[in-house]
């Protein structure tokens, strides 16, 4: 089989995903098309250069609807003989056009792909797409359907976390993109977006609040408590999932949950030959890949079992693993896994994750392989692991090693 | 062949079809009914001399009460080994009577119909409803008495007539889910200002008459029926309709525990059809509808919670003896329980004689009705008017002397053999000889009781469940001499207050308690096991349960609790098997956390009373184990030591109808209703089934599970209770 290697990977800042958010202005097709511009610069990528974009993307309708992942091509420079293909598994939309592309070229169907994402999430907002899983009483009811952040506080109920280590990790993260920011670790991957007149519109992540701490965060009020305690009363749903609980205890809020923003990043994908033929050389090699379905109600627990799953389908331990990825969806998330496998903060977001910086739905699965590829060179270390959490009940991983 | 409608049309043009069931006080709807009123609609359509059409009732007060249920079975029946087919295809053939109605033979632009009113005098419920519904304008008299709307979801089916997808598109599924999912009804101003109605006046029929003489073309088109129709409040994908839809399956799922099929049935039928063209959407109604029917607890749940309650109310088991209702009462005891029968007394227009150690104990208890009316009047339920008639009714006594001329009386003093006795010796000095008595005791023997009575054939229980004039049970106990004019007395004088009820033999706690004690105790129980509490509480509420038993304890309180353990100990000496149970119990009571009332029990309580979370105090003493049983396991415990209880009572001859046992469990402690009760849910099991768990738990938890005799006959025998016994069910 052939090895499929990650020639390169950037990423868009990622602007507030609100009216007044700097990428607001931006249409999903242009920040689209940029990126893919950015990287075909980048990696002199003319002609019929890449077998195929695949592009992550989570809220199909409107702007974002009708196949983006073609729009952009066409409407980007790469040659026309490329086409597109929009996919969506929500949270890690982005990760799975990596993984997608990586077992094409793996199993030799086509040289390189570019893969990665974009959701414009001011633009087109999240749940417009319609979701047969949360209006449709039929599957509704029998998964017992709520929202993430009830899910979120679940976990947190379930696994014993309090709002003070989820507001602990929160403060972390954003004392790490702040530092990560500071010292230039994403000057490497990160392009600026500019407009038709090649002014700059924006350069740095947009989202964060550095100088979080315990105290301002103390302050925020729970999210989730009142659609979970009163209307439309979604914890007593989990309580018919989970009879052995007693109540949910609602820990999470804007501040310890990921922001919502606009974004995209896109990562290079291909074979040996493809860098040789090319003179582009890889800085890793995709070693596996894996996705799995887990319990739909409390939704986000995926990146256990999918870790679980890809270690032993590799042969692998935990203990292999040098650095992780974890996105940071909602802090319990990311308390879990930790807990799950005894893994110390320290080689986990290292940079922080999407509590600090934002969760552009479709692209962060591209960009926190990118932002571990970037950190397991800059720290020297050979092998990464991410992983996101997914709606209706899924988890994506990606272990990747530097050559 | 009997005529439930006849068509007679005027000079004006006007056919006036009215529907006047033989035999029946309100109309029901019967498959010949509906073949006659589909025969006079194609006529009218036909006719060129008609120039509109208005649907009347032949009944004064009254369009009609609903569907004859025969015509579901009939349906069902009519498909052999293939019901749903057959079920499906009876109800299309509902909505296409309805839909042409609604067309009234205009063609596909909208153009050359005919207007079609309906006129209701008064209470217009489930196809009584639907046919309104179907119709172009709806007048309704101003009878206040009058209710409408669709109450099927109460019986544990849908409106399956086009209600639930008519009322849904006209409403919008927000506005319209009282009516659909909580079976609301309204009386016509009500249901006018709701939008179910178009028009409440003097003279309907006129007004009926008039508009259809007067109605432009655009008038009987249906909002549904005109291009770019959008649902009120916005379809399953629109914005809006998407945060209702959602918080409908929610609250829906949360509220039925998941139990009730027809909720859900009928929530998607709303969903589907609110994304496809009307006609379509009748056709998915259908198809839910048919799902509901087939599905055993709906069927459980239309037997017990309609037909044989109604049976039971109608005096199923009542003996052949004259007239015997009550004219005057006397209730003992102004207590709670005393306070309460006289308030639903007084109400029912029964003079009441309330008699207390005192005047003003008396006079306290006879201002509770005041009070009540007080906060109905509140809440424009009642009128100044009606309370004073009400408390006109009550006289507030302490001399027994006042009793002179009562029929009958209910005694409710304090829960002692000595004290009843001589309170009822008191009585008897007083009242004719004709006087039946009845006490309200809850846990003493009525046989042991009326050995205070020189005459035991007129001596009874009534045993009525707090709050009274909430809860709809009322058991009526016969002791072994107990005669046939006091069990009738007792049931004319629950008809008279419009409570169900049920009629059983004497023997310990009766059948309510008898049943409920050890669902309390098992739920105890399991806390000693180390059982998760909030497992235990769930799995109950999951199963149907209104309370888990930990809080039904702490609601009827832990030292009435520790009371009864001591009374059945004395009583049972060593062969009491609740041990484990009163070592909580005891031990709660010894810590002072005797219940709400105490703002303490299994429960904590904040200052205004209401319920927290578990005591953690209960984890410190009894951990919670490592290993916790499944969810079903903790369900069975909890369903199977009440329904076994059950049975119990029927094969010693406590319970003489299974009727009885199902309906009195439902309305009287809340017993899982999607499941009919504890006889029907035996039957959803199927009784090997049943057995084989006994045996099991049995094994697992003591011999308070083993399978009664009659059950473990029925398995071998692959009988059913409704089946075996059958033949008393339909003798009645």
């Amino acid at each position: 089989m052939t090895d499929a290697y990650i020639y390169d990977a950037i990423r868009t800042p990622r602007g507030k995903g609100r009216k007044d958010g700097a990428l607001h202005e931006v249409t999903s097709l242009r920040l689209s098309a940029l990126t893919l511009n950015a990287l075909k610069e980048r990696n002199d990528l003319d002609g019929h250069a890449v077998e195929d974009v695949i592009w992550g993307n989570v809220t199909q309708v409107g702007e974002q609807g009708g196949c983006l992942a073609r729009s952009a091509v066409l409407a980007s420079d790469l040659d026309e003989r490329i086409p597109g293909l929009s996919i969506n598994r929500f949270c890690a939309s982005g990760m799975e056009a990596v993984n997608l592309a990586a077992n094409q070229v793996r199993a030799g169907a086509g040289d390189a792909y570019i893969a990665g994402g974009v959701e414009m999430m001011g633009r087109v907002a999240m749940g417009s797409d319609g979701a047969a899983i949360a209006v449709d009483p039929s599957l509704a009811m029998k998964v017992y359907f709520v929202p993430q952040g009830i899910s979120a506080d679940i976990i947190a109920t379930e696994y014993g976390f309090s709002r003070d280590d989820a507001d602990a990790l929160a403060v972390e993260s954003q004392r790490r993109a702040a530092a990560a920011w500071e010292a230039g670790r994403f000057d490497k991957s990160v392009i600026t977006v500019r407009d038709q007149n090649g002014v700059a519109i924006l350069d740095r992540d947009e989202y964060m609040r550095p100088g979080t701490d315990m105290q301002s965060l103390g302050a925020l009020k729970p999210s989730f408590k009142e659609m979970g305690e009163v209307m439309p009363g979604f914890d007593q749903l989990a309580l018919m999932k989970y009879p052995h609980l007693e109540r949910i205890e609602h820990i999470h809020h804007a501040g310890n949950s990921s922001g919502i923003v606009d974004g995209a990043a896109a990562v290079l994908i291909g074979s040996k030959e493809f860098g040789e033929a090319r003179g582009l050389k890889p800085r890793a090699r995709i070693r596996a890949t894996a996705k799995i379905g887990t319990d739909p109600t409390i939704m986000l627990t995926g990146p256990v079992p999918v870790t679980e799953k890809i270690l032993a389908d590799n042969g692998m331990a935990i203990s292999d693993i040098d650095l992780f990825e974890v996105n940071e969806a909602f802090a319990s998330v990311v308390l879990r896994f930790m807990q799950r496998f005894d893994v110390d903060h320290s080689k986990v977001n290292v940079n922080g994750g999407s509590i600090a910086m934002g969760h552009p739905l479709g692209a962060t699965g591209a960009i926190i392989i990118g932002t571990l590829l970037d950190e397991l060179e800059r720290s020297d270390k050979e092998v990464g692991l991410a992983t996101l959490c997914i709606a209706s009940g899924m988890g994506a991983a990606t272990i990747i090693e530097r050559v | 062949m009997t005529t439930d409608f006849t068509m007679e049309t005027g000079a004006d043009g006007v056919a006036i079809i009215t529907w006047d069931t033989p035999g029946k006080s309100m109309n029901v709807m019967s498959i010949e009914g509906f073949r006659q009123l589909d025969g006079f609609i194609d006529a009218a359509l036909a006719d060129e001399a008609v120039k509109g059409i208005v649907i009347t009732s032949g009944k004064a007060g009254s369009f009609a009460g609903g569907m004859d249920l025969n015509v579901l079975a009939k349906m069902r029946e009519d498909g052999g080994d293939d019901p749903a087919s057959s079920i499906f295809a009876g109800i299309m053939q509902i909505h296409s009577i309805l839909r042409k109605i609604e067309r009234a033979a205009m063609d596909d632009r909208n153009k050359g119909g005919k207007p079609i009113a309906c006129v209701l005098p008064g209470t217009a419920l489930g196809i009584g409803f639907e046919i309104p519904l179907a119709c172009h304008r709806i007048f309704a008299a101003d009878n206040p008495k009058a209710k409408i709307g669709l109450p099927e979801i109460m019986v544990g089916i849908f409106p399956g007539a086009g209600g639930t997808t008519r009322l849904s598109r006209k409403l919008g599924a927000m506005a319209a889910s009282p009516f659909l999912l909580e079976g609301k009804l309204s009386d016509p101003k009500k249901a006018k200002a709701a939008g179910l109605i178009d028009e409440v006046c003097d003279d309907p029929l006129a007004a009926a008459k008039d508009w259809v003489l007067n109605a432009k073309p655009a008038d009987i088109v249906k909002p549904w029926d005109e291009k770019g129709y959008k649902m009120p409040g916005g379809a399953p994908y629109h914005p809006a309709g998407f945060m209702t839809f959602v918080g409908a399956s929610a609250m829906v799922n949360g509220k039925t525990k998941g139990v009730y099929p027809a909720a859900k049935a009928m929530l998607s039928a709303v969903y589907e059809g609110a994304l496809v063209p009307f006609d379509t959407a009748l056709r998915i109604e259908a198809r839910w509808f048919t799902s509901v029917l087939l599905n055993p607890s709906s069927s459980a749940m239309i037997r017990s919670l309609f037909i044989n309650k109604e049976a039971l109310e109608k005096g199923a088991n009542r003996p052949q003896v004259p007239d015997q209702r009550v004219k005057k009462v006397g209730v003992l005891g102004a207590g709670m329980m005393g306070a309460g029968i006289t308030l639903v007394s007084a109400m029912a227009g029964i003079e009441v004689v309330l008699l207390d150690q005192s005047k003003e104990a008396a006079e306290k208890g006879r201002a509770y009705t005041a009070g009540y009316m007080d906060k109905g009047i509140a809440r424009k339920k009642a009128t100044p008017e009606k309370k004073e008639a009400a408390l006109a009714l009550i006289t507030a006594t302490d001399d027994y002397a006042d009793l002179a001329g009562c029929d009958l009386i209910v005694e409710a003093v304090f829960e002692d053999p000595k004290v009843k006795a001589e309170v009822t010796k008191k009585v008897l000095a007083h009242v004719g000889p004709d006087c039946i008595f009845a006490t309200n005791t809850s846990t003493l023997p009525i046989t042991e009781l009326a050995k205070a009575s020189s005459s035991p054939e007129q001596f009874i229980g009534i045993h009525f469940f707090s709050p009274v004039e909430k809860m709809m049970l009322v058991e009526i106990i016969k002791g072994r001499e107990t005669g046939q004019v006091a069990v009738a007395k007792a049931l004319d004088f629950v008809r008279q207050i419009r409570k169900t009820p049920i009629v059983v033999n004497d023997a310990r706690f009766f059948y309510a308690n008898r049943c409920i004690i050890p669902y309390i105790n098992e739920g105890i129980r399991m806390v000693a096991e180390g059982v998760s509490p909030a497992l235990i509480e769930n799995a109950a509420k999951l199963v149907g349960m209104p309370l888990g038993p930990l809080q039904l304890v702490d609601e009827t309180s832990i030292d009435l609790g520790v009371k009864i353990a001591r009374a059945t100990k004395a009583a049972m000496g060593d062969a009491y098997p609740d041990g484990a149970v009163d070592e909580v119990i005891f031990w709660l009571a010894d810590e002072g956390r005797m219940g709400r009332k105490a703002a303490a029990g299994f429960y904590d309580y904040d200052d205004k009373g209401k319920r927290q979370g578990l005591w953690e105090g209960l984890a410190a003493k009894y951990p919670v184990a490592d290993e916790q049983p499944s969810l079903t396991e903790v369900q069975h415990r909890l369903l199977f030591v009440q329904a076994l209880e059950a049975v119990r009572a029927l094969e010693e001859g406590v319970l003489e109808d299974i009727r009885e046992g199902d309906v009195g469990a439902i309305l009287g402690w809340g017993f899982a209703p999607w499941s009919g009760g504890p006889f029907s849910w035996l039957d959803i099991l199927g009784a090997p089934y049943a057995a084989e768990r006994c045996d099991a738990l049995a094994e697992a938890h003591g011999p308070r599970f083993a399978c009664p005799e009659l059950l473990r006959e029925m398995a071998e025998d692959g009988e059913a209770f409704y089946d075996r016994f059958a033949p008393q069910a339909a003798a009645a």
